[in-house]
């Protein structure tokens, strides 16, 4: 029933922002020079005066500010989010034939990084001061540093131009005609490098930030009190460090899962892996403003859909959220 | 002579070679009995803890054991492996904590955790283990088991918390139980309460008590023995009452006499003049809930009225919540009261925008409670006094000059304003905070539990200072404390808050004579060793009236 309401309350603030955003967007445009029928003009690739006015007639143009920013917002509440005339697509339809193969590198890189972060952090804290301690806690530094993109051409070198051992570049091997079991395996080892790539790096700050936290609560008042009970150290480090060490941890990692339909330019333009990110890209060198929109729009909505996630999480794993909130 | 359940001989507990003596503890020994509560009583650093984590084999890696033994029921525990010695721990061995607020893991429920003592030894069918957790639940006084049980941690009071660690400690009935400082951080109401528990449960089951405390008040109340630690030293062992009556240690006798008594000294006469500060009809209600959510209310302060002569100091004793903080910094307008008046000497500024209350800032300073927090710890002694002569104008060299001239007045050499604060005791940062609250010439000192956390005898030192310097200086006093022996010495006048009112207000020695509210009572009654304390101030010398 609290969740419920706190669940509700949340929705309804998400939808604020979103309109915020969309407000923006609409703005945005009219802020570039000149005015969006010379910009639509422009990607039509076409640009007599006839044109121009056929243009801003059949979008509104003419009619007062207020008028357009309703029809534009009434759009977009029906999830019309425009129509971009480079790819003669309706913008929606580009991100949604994008989307799958954006959230299957994101959420795989997510899931490798959390699971690997956790892991060798907790390791770290067990073992402070001894070498694998300070191996993990170097590696974990070097990952940090490193420049993603070059990590990237860095492995595509090694893993697949001298050791052959994964496919270069895409999301499938382009005229294989794999169906079925035989696909998704050929999907998963074009997936392995730029998972890998994009998840060290947040591999290595959940393993610094988990590392951190698991020293800080061993010193707690209630770890003691664990010893007291005679508990071994393996249960208490499990049950009653690792629990507790986890929140922050959360905490960042629903930060960066807001991230995850936008966050991977980089990784896709490397691999040349068709999502969103490269969809972006590519929008942003052609100025099709309507598909930068729409991405900018979605993008926004699952940071908010996310930071609910996330928030429900934290009240599930930790208790006295729901007290205070 | 009892059997003896724990056996501590010649125990030396030697500290790192960094650390300011050699040894923790230094040839220690004691025992203690069957249904016997022994306590060691200690200022801080005295080793008393330490003593208490070697017989749990808990001591830091860093502090080793040096020589002596230490036997439970005849069994040796130094030199058991670790295996051993966790066998030992909850099982024979119960230990409670001085922080109940963080001694229980906050994501566990209370049931789940009472289980893992059982859990940890094997002992009973899982289904048994509910059940004995609901019993034991019912057997420290918490109400409705079944309900606490699926609780977690933060839904209970520091008290119901500190229950639940004694149903944990004596889940499998230990023949000891070491109670590290259990009651320090709880209302003296709760205390009373938590004291009376462990004492029943003790006669019950014939449990050894180890108790470590810094309270002669508590010794009183539950030792059957005493124990006192001198630097890591025991310098008196005896049975409570002769130890208490007569010491034979001056270590001992100094410590006793720094036990603030309960009876007021004879009251002060003040000049009629205008109040330094009038409080009336000060309210501040605390909104939870946010922007769509509908919020719990609570009256931190509920129409408080009082005012404080020049000179004069009034007490403001209350139990934890009970509001008196909020009003301390309600005064201050460092939390924004929500209606009323407060009038320094002449000057209203409830009303006034912060920019105009700066220029009024002066007339009323505070001492906060914690030494180690409330000072900065980047910033020279002498730059954190000066800060505030700044920042009202004066010129840098001269309020440097004026800090040092300060720390002569709080009794520390002029030369410490070179210095920073981590190179200072408790004590002498109170001193510190004392100088820095000074500096700008305050009409009205708020006193926020500023002794609260020092040793008695450091605690006697500060009370005589903050003496001192209101003779010398004339500034009102508003002193906020939940010690009551405290407020007795100290306070001219005394206001009992609850629940965000004042339940009563009177003369010091007129409260303590016919405390007229219930609450009043209540409170006085709960005070550790009343009767063991009654000795009059005739042992401290500096004494001004």
């Amino acid at each position: 029933m609290d969740l419920l309401r706190f669940v509700l309350m949340r929705l309804g603030k998400g939808v604020i922002v979103l309109f915020a955003i969309a407000v923006l967007n609409f703005f945005l445009v009219r802020a570039a020079p000149g005015d969006p029928a010379q910009v639509m003009a422009g990607e039509a690739g076409a640009g007599d005066e006839v044109f121009l006015d056929q243009l801003r007639q059949q979008f509104g143009l003419d009619r007062p500010l207020y008028e357009q920013l309703w029809a534009y917002l009434s759009n977009y509440a029906t999830l019309d989010l425009g129509f971009s005339y480079r790819q003669q697509q309706p913008v929606l339809d580009l991100i949604l034939e994008r989307l799958p193969a954006t959230l299957l590198l994101t959420g795989a890189a997510f899931f490798i990084s959390l699971v690997l972060g956790v892991v060798l952090g907790a390791l770290a804290a067990r073992r402070v001061g001894r070498w694998s301690d300070s191996a993990i806690t170097t590696l974990a530094l070097v990952f940090y540093a490193t420049p993603l993109f070059w990590i990237a051409l860095m492995s595509q070198i090694v893993f697949s131009l001298k050791l052959g051992w994964l496919p270069n570049v895409g999301f499938e091997t382009v005229g294989g005609g794999y169906t079925g079991i035989d696909r998704a395996l050929d999907i998963i080892q074009h997936l392995i490098m730029p998972a890998l790539t994009l998840g060290l790096f947040f591999t290595a700050i959940y393993a610094r930030m988990m590392r951190a936290s698991m020293l800080e609560v061993a010193g707690a008042d209630f770890v003691k009190t664990a010893y007291a009970k005679g508990l071994s150290p393996a249960v208490i480090t499990r049950r009653h460090i690792a629990r507790n060490a986890i929140l922050p941890v959360v905490t960042l990692a629903g930060l960066q899962a807001g991230q995850l339909v936008g966050g991977a330019i980089l990784t896709e333009t490397v691999f040349a892996w068709p999502g969103i990110g490269r969809l972006m890209f590519e929008a942003l060198a052609q100025r099709d403003y309507s598909v930068l929109l729409g991405v900018f729009f979605i993008s926004s909505a699952m940071v908010v859909i996310f930071n609910l996630v996330t928030d429900i999480i934290y009240r599930i794993v930790d208790p006295r959220i729901g007290a205070s909130a | 002579m009892t059997e003896r359940v724990l056996h501590v001989e010649g125990l030396s507990l030697s500290l790192p070679n960094a650390a300011d003596r050699r040894f923790a503890l230094k040839d220690a020994s004691f025992q203690i009995g069957a249904g016997e509560t022994v306590c060691v009583v200690g200022e801080s650093g005295s080793g008393k803890s330490m003593t208490a984590h070697a017989v749990m084999g808990l001591l830091p890696p860093a502090v080793k054991v040096a020589a002596g033994s230490i036997r439970l029921a005849g069994r040796e525990l130094l030199g058991l492996d670790e295996r051993d010695m966790r066998r030992l721990r909850g099982c024979d061995i119960g230990m409670i904590f001085q922080e109940p607020m963080t001694s229980l893991n906050p994501l566990m429920r209370i049931g789940d955790q009472i289980g893992e003592m059982f859990e940890a030894h094997g002992a009973l069918h899982p289904a048994a283990r509910n059940k004995r957790a609901l019993e034991l639940i019912e057997e420290v006084g918490l109400p409705d088991p079944a309900h606490i049980v699926r609780v977690y941690p933060h839904q209970l009071s520091g008290g119901q918390r500190q229950r639940v660690m004694i149903a944990m400690a004596l889940a499998l009935e230990p023949k000891l139980l070491i109670a590290d400082e259990p009651t320090t951080a709880l209302d003296v109401t709760t205390q009373a309460q938590i004291l009376r528990l462990i004492d029943r449960l003790r006669s019950e089951h014939g449990t050894a008590v180890l108790f470590i405390t810094h309270d002669f008040g508590v010794v009183a109340e539950i030792a059957d023995r005493i124990v006192v630690l001198q630097n890591g030293e025991i310098c008196e062992t005896g049975k409570t009452g002769d130890v208490l009556r007569t010491p034979s240690h001056d270590y001992t006798k100094r410590l006793i006499a720094a036990v603030p008594s309960l009876t007021p000294p004879e009251p002060r006469r003040l000049a009629t003049a205008t109040p330094a500060l009038k409080i009336d009809g000060l309210s501040k209600t605390y909104r939870s809930g946010g922007f769509f959510a509908k919020g719990r209310e609570v009256a931190a302060v509920d129409n408080v009225s009082f005012e404080i002569l020049p000179g004069e100091t009034l007490g403001l004793v209350g139990e934890s919540g009970s509001g008196k903080s909020t009003v301390g910094r309600c005064c201050l307008r460092l939390i924004e009261p929500d209606g009323g008046m407060i009038r320094l000497e002449t000057v209203e500024i409830q009303g006034m925008t912060q920019r105009m209350l700066r220029a009024h800032r002066s007339r009323i300073q505070m001492i906060f409670q914690d030494p180690y927090a409330s000072l900065n710890p980047r910033r020279s002694v002498g730059r954190i006094i000066a800060e505030g002569p700044v920042a009202q104008g004066v010129d840098r060299s001269t309020a440097m000059l004026q800090a040092r001239e300060l720390l002569d007045l709080v009794g520390l050499a002029p030369a410490a304003a070179d210095r920073y604060p981590h190179e200072f005791s408790g004590g002498q940062r109170q001193r510190i905070g004392i100088a820095r609250a000074l500096a700008l010439n305050p009409k009205v000192l708020v006193a926020d539990e500023a002794v609260s956390a020092l040793d008695v005898s450091v605690q006697a030192q500060i009370l005589d200072l903050i003496r001192e310097i209101q003779n010398r200086l004339q500034v009102a006093v508003l002193f906020i404390t939940h010690d009551l022996r405290v407020a007795a010495q100290i306070c001219d006048r005394i206001a009992v808050m609850q629940r965000g009112r004042i339940v009563e207000m009177a003369a010091t020695a007129e409260l303590f004579a016919n405390p007229a509210h219930d609450y009043t009572q209540m409170l006085l009654a709960a005070v550790p060793g009343r009767e063991a304390f009654a000795h009059t101030h005739e042992t401290e010398t500096n004494h001004v009236t």
